[in-house]
């Protein structure tokens, strides 16, 4: 049997995977739900068809969604995580003793079900005592929260289907609002390769410097995102993500991670030029 | 006569019988199926130019309707309770003038409270009829015309015993409802006839616990747009006639200045539309309430907004209010409607319906999902976050007593002359001043322009509303009748 996954990354390059077989296909409320098993990826999630992590690379996305901005903010007790159900994100933070509390908001409950069930390696840090979940909108959730929280991490689906409202400026501005004085805002950030990509990282840009002071992006390498190329956002109301990281602090934690590192966190804000000059238009 | 069911869609029957049929066009329109313009197919798509097709046999003709229109025409009376339906293409205006142009002849009273959409005076130019103005009740607070007050309504009877109807906004765009059976069983025991302006209100035939509908209050005319929360394509609309009127007659008034070629395009959308609220209405409008109803919550929970409801319901000027409308008074933030409504465009990718000095409204149907919804909340609160300002300076009233010189149609044909707005007061207009949305005229033709006129009209140019009507679109000009009062 030859059983492929494949994705549309433009309307003419396409992206698969071989899959040994399908462990879980649902819809949800708000969109369709698959797991697949993979020989190259291991287990990977879709949502509406669409990739959102494999077991193999998994590590990337999350380690430099969560890192990066706990090696430069100095004391993160609050924090909040919108969207993410497959637990990757909270998983990392869980690894922080500082942190006190952990607020994860999702849209859609099914996919966190669905994620322990399937996927124990990203989906192992709800238990967390630190952890509370709340099952709605994060557009409305956000809404009602004002100088709480030291690190907001919005990782979003793409910018149509159920996360469309998570790319808004009113969203942003609203995380702005529920961010302490010095708080952080780390946002998944599309890719600057494929143009459709490029349409809605230029967006999500300028809607976020129109509301930080502080906005910076950054970028890592995943092989299952289009083209791999793919890109953060770092807002802040107060540090800046280079100068005010404490590599020394960070390091003296001893977290073991795969990925990223303080060195790469200086290198990962150096874009390359056209990606710069992107974010140069819509600044 | 067979009962019809309304799951039946006679215009959309007879439109699949007609595709199946592959006649040969040697007829208009010229497009031939949309062969003939291969960008406009490409744009609006194959199956929607195969059906914009001319009047024949098998598709019935919108003028003289003995087929598929007739029975589509007999399925809408049912579905509204009323004895007639027209569909009508040339948007509600066309029907608001039928209602008229049926009532009135030249010189003949008309009784109508000021804040009516242009097109009912826009008919009174055609006819010549002559307007009884009442003054609609304000809300001063919220800086919005009200209802016909039933004694008002009383007075202009009892001072013009010789009108010919009373024509009745309901609801208003901003949800206002009068008190309409009164009204009407008022002006039938006067032998006026009751006319009624339904544009927003298709839903209230629809849905539940909606206020009453023009048909189910003994009204003689009424103008639907179905196109408005009704689902059909815009500039589609229906008006319907009670058992007073002869409907036969009714139809020539409508063919005076009514289409010869009515689209089959607008002509199924009324008909499908018409079938699926028929079927469905209920369980749609329960939707749409509920979305409203929280959205009114929650943007009463941020502050300074005030979404207001039924709770201004005082028995008469405001017998009842219209739910599923998400009006929003703005007046606190310090910001006008039309700021806010600038905003939300501008800086947060969403289109509202319109805002006037005080108020927004957003238009919500059975088309929005919670989560537009919460993006709307999201972005008033955004909007109150970072642009709330000092409310001193702000105007509120936004209705202004007309002073009637001249009635409509001579108003507009007499000898005019253009003057500068500044140096205008104390002359007769002799054309339209209104803001748009919502349409309601600041000044009609034959109406005196006075200085607090023009420092609204002022007020509202510097706000950023659009005013349209005068001749000079710039509005620094305006056209008066020469000689003066």
């Amino acid at each position: 049997m030859d059983l492929w996954y494949s994705e549309a990354h433009t309307k003419s390059v396409k992206f698969a995977i071989k899959v040994n077989k399908q462990l879980f296909s649902a819809q949800s409320e708000f969109q369709r739900i698959d797991i697949f098993e993979s020989e190259e990826f291991g287990r990977f999630l879709t949502l509406d068809g669409f990739m959102m992590l494999t077991e193999k690379d998994e590590f990337i996305y999350h380690e430099m969604i969560v890192h990066v901005p706990m090696a430069v903010h100095p004391n993160v007790k609050k924090v909040l995580v919108i969207g993410a159900g497959d637990g990757g994100a909270i998983r990392e933070l869980t690894r922080y003793k500082t942190i006190e509390s952990i607020d994860f908001v999702e849209i859609d409950e099914m996919v966190v079900d669905v994620c322990k069930k399937y996927l124990p390696q990203t989906a192992c840090a709800f238990g967390d005592e630190r952890v509370h979940s709340y099952f709605q909108d994060g557009l409305k959730f956000i809404r009602k929260h004002e100088d709480e929280y030291d690190l907001i991490i919005v990782d979003s689906t793409d910018p149509f289907g159920p996360g469309e409202g998570l790319f808004t400026k009113e969203f942003y501005g609203n995380c702005y609002k529920a961010l302490k004085k010095d708080g952080i805002m780390v946002n998944q950030h599309e890719s600057p390769f494929y143009e459709e990509d490029a349409i809605a990282m230029k967006r999500a840009h300028k809607r976020i410097v129109e509301s930080f002071a502080i906005s910076r992006v950054y970028q890592a390498h995943i092989p299952t995102y289009p083209s791999g190329h793919w890109l953060f956002g770092f807002a802040s109301k107060k540090y800046h993500p280079v100068r005010d990281l404490n590599a020394e602090k960070w390091n003296a934690l001893g977290l073991k991670t795969r990925y990223y590192n303080t060195n790469l966190h200086r290198g990962a804000f150096c874009l390359p030029n056209y990606v710069q000059e992107m974010l140069h238009d819509v600044e | 006569m067979n009962k019809l069911s309304q799951e039946k869609a006679p215009i959309l029957e007879a439109l699949e019988e007609f595709k199946k049929m592959r006649l040969v066009p040697f007829d208009v329109p010229g497009h031939k199926r949309g062969r003939g313009n291969k960008e406009l197919t490409e744009f609006l798509g194959e199956r929607c130019l195969t059906v914009d097709v001319n009047s024949m046999k098998q598709l019935d003709n919108l003028c003289h309707p003995v087929g598929a229109i007739k029975e589509a025409e007999e399925l809408a009376a049912e579905a509204f309770g009323a004895k007639a339906a027209f569909f009508i293409v040339n948007g509600t205006t066309a029907a608001v003038q039928a209602m008229i142009l049926t009532a009135c002849k030249r010189g003949d009273k008309i009784i109508l409270p000021r804040n009516v959409h242009r097109s009912v005076i826009n008919a009174m130019i055609l006819c010549g009829a002559v307007p009884v103005y009442i003054n609609p009740q304000m809300n001063e607070e919220l800086g919005i015309a009200l209802g016909m007050k039933l004694s008002d309504v009383q007075k202009a009877i009892e001072e013009n015993p010789d009108a010919k109807a009373v024509l009745v906004n309901n609801p208003t765009y901003y949800g206002i409802c009068s008190n309409l059976k009164a009204i009407t069983e008022l002006a039938h025991a006067n032998n006026m006839l009751a006319l009624v302006d339904e544009a927003h209100g298709t839903h209230f035939y629809f849905g539940e616990n909606m206020p009453i509908s023009a048909m189910a209050a003994g009204a003689d005319m009424s103008s639907v747009s179905m196109h408005k929360s009704g689902g059909s394509l815009t500039q589609s609309s229906f008006l319907l006639c009670g058992k007073n009127v002869n409907s036969q007659y009714v139809r020539q008034i409508v063919n005076l200045t009514q289409t010869t070629s009515g689209s089959y395009l607008l002509l199924s959308s009324l008909d499908i539309s018409r079938r699926n609220l028929s079927l469905h209405g209920k369980e749609i409008f329960r939707y749409v309430v509920e979305m409203v109803e929280y959205a009114r919550h929650e943007i009463n929970q941020i502050g300074d907004y005030y979404a207001y409801s039924r709770e201004l319901i005082n028995g008469d000027s405001v017998f009842d209010f219209d739910i599923t409308k998400l009006s929003v008074n703005t007046f606190e933030t310090g910001l006008a409607g039309i700021e806010v409504y600038d905003l939300l465009r501008d800086e947060y990718d969403i289109q509202i319906e319109f805002g006037d000095l005080g108020n927004i409204l957003a238009y919500v149907s059975v088309g929005d999902n919670y989560k537009n919804i919460e993006r709307l909340i999201s972005a008033l609160s955004e909007i109150r976050r970072l642009y709330k300002k000092d409310k001193t300076g702000m105007l509120r009233h936004e209705y202004i007593p007309p002073k009637v010189k001249f009635g409509p149609q001579d108003g507009f044909y007499g000898e005019k002359e253009q003057v500068a707005l500044d140096a205008s007061d104390g002359r007769i207009c002799s054309e339209f001043v209104m803001c748009y949305p919502p349409g309601i005229p600041i000044l009609a033709p034959g109406e005196e322009i006075t200085a607090e006129i023009i420092e609204y009209i002022k007020y509202a140019k510097e706000k950023g509303c659009f005013l349209t009507g005068p001749e000079d679109m710039a509005v620094n000009k305006i056209n008066v009748l020469k000689g003066g009062c």
